[in-house]
């Protein structure tokens, strides 16, 4: 048993190094199976047909004409669904397929499966469909005034007469952002002969997605298994379903494997928008910059179903006065049923539209003010030991707001440009911008958001730690999305269980229990914190069964002696640890929206430098600049990654990024109309880490990947004001606002 | 109609309709799906292919053009036991993320470091602004791209 020549091994790939992902690879050559990239022996493929108007009564429905050409299997309608007919994580309120009336823009009507996608498309094109327009209700005040509210978040808190003697009033409005993942939707559902299926389909929680499933297929939960899937980006989402229980009811039909693929208009049909909203707000201050009471009234619009809506107004109402103390505060936020597209997460998931208005609210109180934008931040900054302007929550954990700010504002400034390349002047190549005509402007915001699921969601991830003769495997139901969990879950068992060989294993739902979402920045935190506990586990176990007090990759030691080989260990009985991970309990609002309702928090500060062309109204945004709060950085390369890339999306929403809506009509649903920022309009980034450990983090680590994104926005938003000295309170920000037409 | 033509420098033939693009070809017919679908209409650049020494979005060109070309894949650049330098890099330096867009910009990039390979930081914006990628910010591709000319110089 005993071997004194054995080396001890070095761990590569622990926590705190930039290790790479174990994917990455695969992902260059093409040797990564995505979800569109999947097939089966005998598949048939399927196509929807939607309504391309916003509302409607359906007065003719004939499918005849696709049933009888050749190829096709099946074609299905909401008469077909064979289980509970509606879906929906919250309230299951959306029809699998329109049931008599269509509701917005793009709605699915009708499923077929056929030999190829050419059929498919064809006959979905061939089912007669008579349609009564009806007037879609898109405003949002007029929503609120017929009650159309599927949740009204109440916060009052503090002293009611209390008043401030400078005061600064807005109105602000963000447009609908789609979280256009590069990946558009795609899945196979596979009969498993009897009378269950499998299924594999965009999503960021398989667990939820099944729950639904087997409701609206009319399947025992054990008789659907959902997959985890192989797929190009999430951003949110994929958080509702799409296309699953279409293809799961088709290939119960038939019998056979159906894959569907949308392209890019129908996949901007097809899933959940950042909700637009319309907010009034008041602050109120003392002559010395201290906030005395925020008032705010947040409209969003929800679109034609519920989805995940309340929680998204939920984060907007508590987030409503962003990381600063204030002792009054009244907040009403509603999220709206109307005839847009249907509005769910996206990263941020609320808290985006709040910190664009109440972080232009912070300059105008500063410029009102006479005061510096960042010292009137610093003097209100919210840290450990204050209570959450809104809900009064202690803040119980580390929340570094003043470091992140001046962490900051030590970035040193870019140069000017002197430069007369197009490319680095605003408009680019195509358009004439003279140098002369550039004024340059910079903006701050500072940025706070909850992680985790908070309101008493009883929030918790399993996964399962074996050991092997060649290492340990991690299993979980967590959706690797691209954001490199897969990566996180390697480090933490192999720093845990000080061995290097450490791979994870993505099971399905008949396989493991929950991780819960693959949202609300949480699985480093939550996946990732039932992983190590599981690892610590099989970690004593090891130890115990071999009498040692040193794990590694050659097994047990003792005193520089290995007592047990780990094939010797996994030589009897399996060594393996399965863990359900809950993070600590949340509390409900009361009637006042007060209470410990969040496990905790994150915050970010953001610079963006613009150079504006203030009579064309063209722009470039030259450098954004950011300090994070991360816990304690786990891989510091996936992290840089995550903060660019979130940059990217919270730049494009306040540039070029929006939904263009034309009373519930999508006008611009492909990507030649809706721009997503290119290697061209996104600048260089300097990102500043600011670690301080969160207490129960793994490691010490925070979820932190929805930050970069929601102060972003503002930070850019505000730059284009100090350039043009416009008051600029829509997001994205036009051209016609910037030279002042609107 | 059937056409014949060099993929990853082998020579292939396939059987295809008139509507079908060269992507839809070489995934569905040929079966390599490194090109991917995200746009299809040229827009995205995560379909690119280096097409007779241009770099094209597969989507855009008809299969039946395709006819004795010599097309070049992200395949055909290597594969997880030995990668291209692109590839190689792309990994490194975390420019790989949900990998959608991967294989069209390891395909962009490695045409154009051949062709032009004191391209400077502006020339890879301006050359990569076809190439969508969601997720990273475009950062860590041009740390990349930089690392690799700093090892060709």
């Amino acid at each position: 048993m005993t071997d004194l020549g054995v080396r001890r091994p070095t761990l590569l790939g622990g926590v705190g190094e930039s290790a790479a992902r174990p994917d990455g690879i695969a992902k260059t050559t093409g040797e990564f199976e995505f979800l569109g990239d999947m097939s089966a022996d005998g598949m048939l493929w399927g196509a929807t047909r939607r309504a391309y108007v916003p509302h409607a009564r359906i007065v003719g429905l004939d499918v005849t004409p696709a049933l009888a050409m050749r190829g096709v299997h099946a074609v299905l309608t909401f008469d077909d669904v064979p289980g509970h007919r509606y879906q929906g994580q919250h309230v299951t309120d959306q029809p699998v397929l329109a049931e008599g009336v269509i509701r917005h823009w793009g709605e699915a009507v009708a499923v077929v499966a056929a030999d190829d996608p050419e059929t498919a498309r064809r006959a979905a094109a061939a089912i007669t469909l008579e349609l009564e327009e009806l007037e879609p209700l898109t405003d949002l005040e007029e929503a609120l005034e017929r009650g159309e509210v599927y949740r009204h978040v109440r916060v009052r808190r503090g002293d009611p007469e209390a008043r401030g003697e400078v005061v600064v009033e807005g109105t602000y409005e963000t447009g609908m952002q789609d979280p256009a993942p590069l990946g558009n939707e795609a899945g196979l559902a596979l009969p498993d002969g009897a009378g269950g299926v499998d299924i594999w389909g965009p999503t960021q929680w398989t667990h939820v997605d099944h729950r639904q499933l087997s409701a609206c297929l009319g399947l025992q939960p054990e008789a659907v298994r959902v997959h985890p899937c192989r797929i190009g980006g999430a951003f949110g989402a994929r958080e509702d379903l799409s296309l699953q229980t279409h293809i799961g009811m088709l290939a119960l039909r038939t019998g056979r494997p159906v894959k569907m693929v949308y392209d890019r208009s129908e996949s901007f049909a097809g899933h959940v928008k950042r909700h637009r909203s319309q907010m009034r707000y008041r602050h109120e201050a003392d002559r010395d910059g201290n906030l005395v009471r925020v008032t705010a009234r947040l409209l969003l619009d929800g679109g034609a179903y519920e989805l995940t809506s309340a929680a998204v107004v939920a984060n907007s109402s508590y987030f409503a006065v962003g990381a600063y103390d204030c002792p009054n505060v009244e907040v009403d936020g509603y999220v709206l049923r109307t005839n847009d597209p249907p509005t769910g997460a996206m990263r941020g998931f609320g808290a985006n539209q709040p910190c664009f208005a109440a972080e232009a609210q912070m300059d105008r109180l500063a410029a009102q003010l006479g005061m510096d934008p960042l010292e009137l931040r610093l003097r209100n900054a919210l840290e450990q030991g204050g209570h959450l302007a809104t809900t009064g929550q202690l803040i119980e954990h580390p929340l570094p707001t003043r470091e992140v700010i001046r962490s900051l504002a030590a970035i040193p400034l870019p140069e000017p440009n002197d430069s007369d390349d197009p490319r680095l002047l605003p408009g680019g190549t195509g358009l004439t911008t003279p140098r002369s005509g550039v004024v340059r402007g910079v903006g701050y915001a500072v940025g706070f958001k909850n992680l985790q699921f908070s309101e008493a969601f009883d929030d918790y991830a399993e996964a399962r730690v074996e050991l092997t003769p060649d290492g340990a495997v991690v299993h979980t139901a967590a959706i690797e999305v691209g954001q490199g969990l897969v990566t996180i879950l390697e480090q933490i068992v192999r720093s845990t269980l000080n061995m290097t060989h450490v791979r994870v294993a993505f099971d399905h739902t008949g396989r493991i229990g929950s991780a819960g979402s693959t949202s609300a920045s949480r699985q480093t935190q939550m996946a990732g914190g039932a992983a190590l506990e599981a690892a610590r586990r099989v970690r004593d176990e090891a130890l115990e069964r071999a009498g040692g007090d040193e794990l590694d990759e050659a097994g047990v030691w003792r005193d520089g002696r290995l007592l047990a080989s780990l094939e010797e260990l996994c030589a009897g009985a399996a060594i393996e640890h399965h863990v359900r991970y809950r993070h600590p309990a949340t509390e409900e609002p009361d009637e006042n929206g007060q209470g410990a309702l969040h496990v905790d928090f994150c915050v970010a500060a953001h610079r963006a430098v613009v150079d504006v062309d203030v009579d064309l109204g063209m722009l470039r945004v030259v450098e954004i600049a950011i300090a994070q709060d991360v816990g304690k950085a786990l891989n510091p390369q996936q992290l840089h990654g995550q903060i660019e890339g979130g940059i990217a999306q919270g730049m494009g929403q306040a540039i070029m990024e929006e939904v263009v809506l034309d009373r519930g009509v999508v006008r611009n649903p492909t990507f030649m109309d809706y721009l997503l920022p290119t290697s061209l309009d996104m600048p260089p980034v300097e990102a500043v880490l600011v670690e301080e450990p969160s207490p129960w983090g793994p490691y010490g680590a925070k979820g932190m990947a929805e930050l970069p994104t929601v102060s972003a926005t503002p930070a850019v938003a505000a730059a284009i004001r100090a350039a043009t000295g416009r008051p600029l309170d829509r997001v994205p920000v036009r051209p016609q606002g910037i030279v002042g037409l609107q | 109609m059937i056409i014949t033509l060099t993929v990853n420098g082998q020579p292939r033939t396939a059987e295809i309709a008139g509507w079908e693009s060269l992507l839809w070809v070489l995934r569905e017919r040929l079966g390599l799906p490194g090109a991917k679908d995200a746009c299809l209409q040229g827009e995205c650049g995560s379909c690119s292919v280096v097409l007779d020494g241009e770099l094209v979005c597969s989507c855009l060109v008809m299969a039946a053009d395709a006819e004795g070309a010599r097309v070049t894949t992200a395949e055909g650049l290597g594969t997880i036991e030995q990668p291209h330098p692109v590839q190689q890099a792309f990994v490194d330096h975390g420019a790989v993320q949900c990998g959608y867009c991967t294989p069209g910009l390891v395909v962009a990039v490695a045409h154009l470091l051949e062709r032009h390979p004191d391209a400077s930081d502006d020339d890879l914006r301006e050359a990569l602004s076809g190439n969508l990628c969601r997720c990273t910010g475009y950062g860590s591709v041009l740390r990349a791209v930089a690392a690799l000319r700093k090892e060709q110089a």
